[in-house]
């Protein structure tokens, strides 16, 4: 089982008033109220974290990148990742991911992730997003092309990588006459894609249908299982069984030494009114064409302000008892992260430590105890139950790497 | 208003999509070409030109009820849709009254065949980047707040829009995703239109609301000044969507327009 650490790098350091009298504080809250003083120190602190992390016993980071927003600082997750690769040593730095409608160069993409695949000595696992809907309007990306650009990029990234260069891509939204890059990966085929998302049924599809494992990020575990039983049967049509390996799991999980200080730690993990990505202004975060037709009406609903977001806000209460958000001592926390691990089955597990204004000791206080007491536990658990991971399991990089796809057998003449 | 106009409504084949056309009235044919918020099936703006002209109303592809072309890529390309169509329907020398985004293709059509049309009427048209000021952007309002900027008097927008109706949200919602596919960026307006404005030939009437608050006066001003043979009107007490907010005063402004020699 691979347990990883997430945190979104909250820039903690803003006027939280002002963007709660803004009204929304992803996209135009304004950046004069982004203080670099605070936004050096919390990069730093961050930083050394991870390093802590790793001597903790995290076999695993996971990064991601958001634009225009206080939630999180990472603007480019390549960034960390490069840095991680230089600083650690042994945990997989895993990207879910980078947003691949925002390139307008996927083959700069494609090199970048090369040298941090070198760099790391083969430790990265790049997963791809489509990227919010305030991502498109920050990146300048019309937001009615985002799936296409999403899919032709993972495909240029992915040819840039395993095709022998120079070669020539005219495709609908990407076109290069010299694809030729001197960077190249050192993990074969290719490093290994991981695919996370909410509620998207497209991206489940696509996702079962290249056999990249899907990573359902802080969903009920209802939810998550509904995910699951569409992967596995898109799996079984293009030829596979899918299990564990191919599923993953982030969970919002504060752990400290006290109750009372990791619920109130926990509570920040709706420090931005509880929604995802932060304060999300209806339609910043849901431009036209960017979500899947089967939502618009309930979409275009909620942007006039005439219905809840489709996504939902759920109280904190509410969360806790689905499950969402589970806190606690290692001692009460272990057994609600192994009902869950029983309940829905994942490999890869994501354990989402710490948001919003928890202190920096705090922080690390709950990065000790993941390291050395929760993470272990998991483990084991993962091991008494059969969840072999990727890297344990040798699982095919992508579906054309498979040495097990049955044909699907012929209806009777 | 002209009561029980006969207005017919088919599908076209053009460009290997199908086009909604509606079609009223007789005489010299003006074709008009409606906002980037789609149109209503009624105006009172239509019937009074199908009054005195044969009027051509089509859905711009990819809005309301025409077929969405996936391969379409920009406005001139729908341009030329409509040239095709014009062709077909044996049509040699229409006139072209552009409402808004509607404006920004008549624009385009007319720098294309600049002999072949009888005269040219922008009306608050996008197309080209206004000197002063920016074109209000679609992606950062609602659909409700982008639809209602286009009125100065807001019982204008309930009139035509009533208490507005999710089907009608989802509408403007293709229309904008549309939007998002073809003027994208640079927003809603084209760097070398500006350029190729000085080729038309036809007499051409630029109007602007006097309180247009999405596409700024300057840009009509703009306009005016390329087009060799250009006048600039304004409409009193009027936003953006001018056929919708005084479609009476606009009627007899665009008629006299057209019918003059």
């Amino acid at each position: 089982m691979h347990v990883m650490y997430f945190t979104e790098q909250p820039m903690s350091a803003y006027p939280a008033d002002i963007g709660l009298e803004f009204g929304a504080t992803a996209l135009m809250f304004s950046n004069k109220y982004y203080d670099p003083v605070a936004g050096s120190r919390l990069y730093n602190e961050y930083l050394e974290q991870y390093i802590y992390a790793e001597e903790m016993g995290v076999e695993g980071f996971m990064l991601n990148e958001h634009h225009n927003a206080p939630f999180c600082m990472q603007a480019k997750c390549n960034i960390f990742a490069a840095i991680l690769a230089a600083v650690t040593k042994k945990a997989k730095i895993v990207l879910l991911g980078n947003p691949l409608p925002l390139a307008e160069n996927p083959v700069r993409l494609a090199e970048e992730l090369a040298m941090i695949d070198m760099i790391s000595r083969g430790r990265l696992v790049s997963g791809f997003v489509r990227g919010g809907g305030q991502e498109q309007l920050a990146n300048g990306v019309s937001p009615a092309y985002n799936r296409e650009r999403f899919e032709e990029a993972h495909d240029l990234v992915v040819a840039a990588w395993t095709r022998q260069g120079p070669f020539r891509w005219e495709g609908t939204h990407y076109q290069h006459r010299v694809v030729n890059p001197w960077a190249v990966p050192l993990q074969k085929p290719y490093p290994r894609v991981w695919i996370p998302g909410v509620l998207s049924k497209e991206t489940i599809i696509w996702a079962a249908k290249q056999r990249y494992p899907y990573i359902a990020l802080n969903t009920s575990i209802e939810a998550t299982k509904s995910i699951w039983k569409l992967y596995d049967e898109v799996a079984r049509e293009v030829g596979y069984e899918a299990g564990p390996q191919n599923r993953g799991y982030l969970q919002q999980v504060h752990v400290s030494d006290s109750e009372e200080k990791a619920e109130k730690n926990a509570r920040q993990f709706l420090w931005m009114q509880g929604e995802f990505t932060g304060l999300a202004h209806p339609v910043w975060s849901n431009p036209a064409g960017y979500f899947s037709p089967e939502f618009r009406r309930q979409f275009v609903e909620f942007a006039v302000g005439r219905a809840e977001s489709p996504r939902g806000r759920p109280t904190f209460e509410k969360q806790v008892a689905d499950g969402r958000v589970i806190y606690g001592t290692p001692k009460t926390v272990i057994p609600k992260l192994r009902h869950v691990l029983e309940e829905t089955r994942p490999s890869i597990y994501g354990l989402w430590g710490n948001d919003g204004n928890v202190s920096n000791e705090d922080a690390r206080t709950c990065i000790r105890l993941l390291g050395q007491e929760v993470m272990p536990a998991m483990r084991e658990y993962g091991k008494e139950l059969g969840l072999t991971d990727p890297f344990e399991a040798d699982a095919p990089v992508h579906l054309r790497y498979s040495k097990d796809i049955k044909q699907m057998p012929q209806a009777a003449e | 208003m002209a009561m029980g106009t006969d207005w017919t409504r088919r599908e076209v084949e053009v460009a290997g999509g199908k086009l909604h056309v509606a079609r009223a009235g007789s005489g010299r044919s003006v074709f008009v070409l409606h906002h980037d918020t789609g149109t209503p099936d009624q105006l009172e703006f239509y019937d009074a030109l199908a009054s005195r002209f044969d009027v051509i109303v089509p859905h711009h592809p990819g809005y309301g009820k025409s077929e969405r072309p996936q391969w379409l890529r920009s406005v001139r390309d729908v341009a030329v849709i409509y040239q095709w169509l014009l062709s077909d329907l044996g049509i040699e020398r229409a006139s072209l009254v552009g409402l808004g985004f509607g404006g920004w293709i008549a624009a385009e059509m007319a720098t294309m065949a600049p002999t072949a049309l009888h005269r040219l009427v922008l009306v608050g048209a996008m197309g080209v980047k206004p000197p002063d000021g920016d074109i209000l952007d679609q992606a950062i309002v609602s659909y409700l707040d982008y639809a209602r900027a286009g009125f100065h008097d807001q019982a204008a927008f309930a009139r035509i829009y009533g208490d507005v109706s999710t089907d009608q949200l989802v509408d403007w919602d293709i229309c904008r995703e549309m939007c998002f596919r073809i003027a994208w960026k640079p927003y809603m307006y084209s760097q070398t239109l500006p350029h190729l404005l000085g080729g038309v030939k036809a007499p051409a009437l630029v109007v602007w609301g006097d309180n247009d608050n999405i596409v700024p006066r300057s840009a009509g001003e703009l306009y005016a000044a390329a087009l060799p043979k250009a006048r600039f009107e304004i409409v009193r007490a009027s936003g953006h969507c001018i056929d919708m907010e005084q479609p009476e005063a606009l009627a007899r402004l665009v008629s006299g327009f057209i019918a003059e020699n």
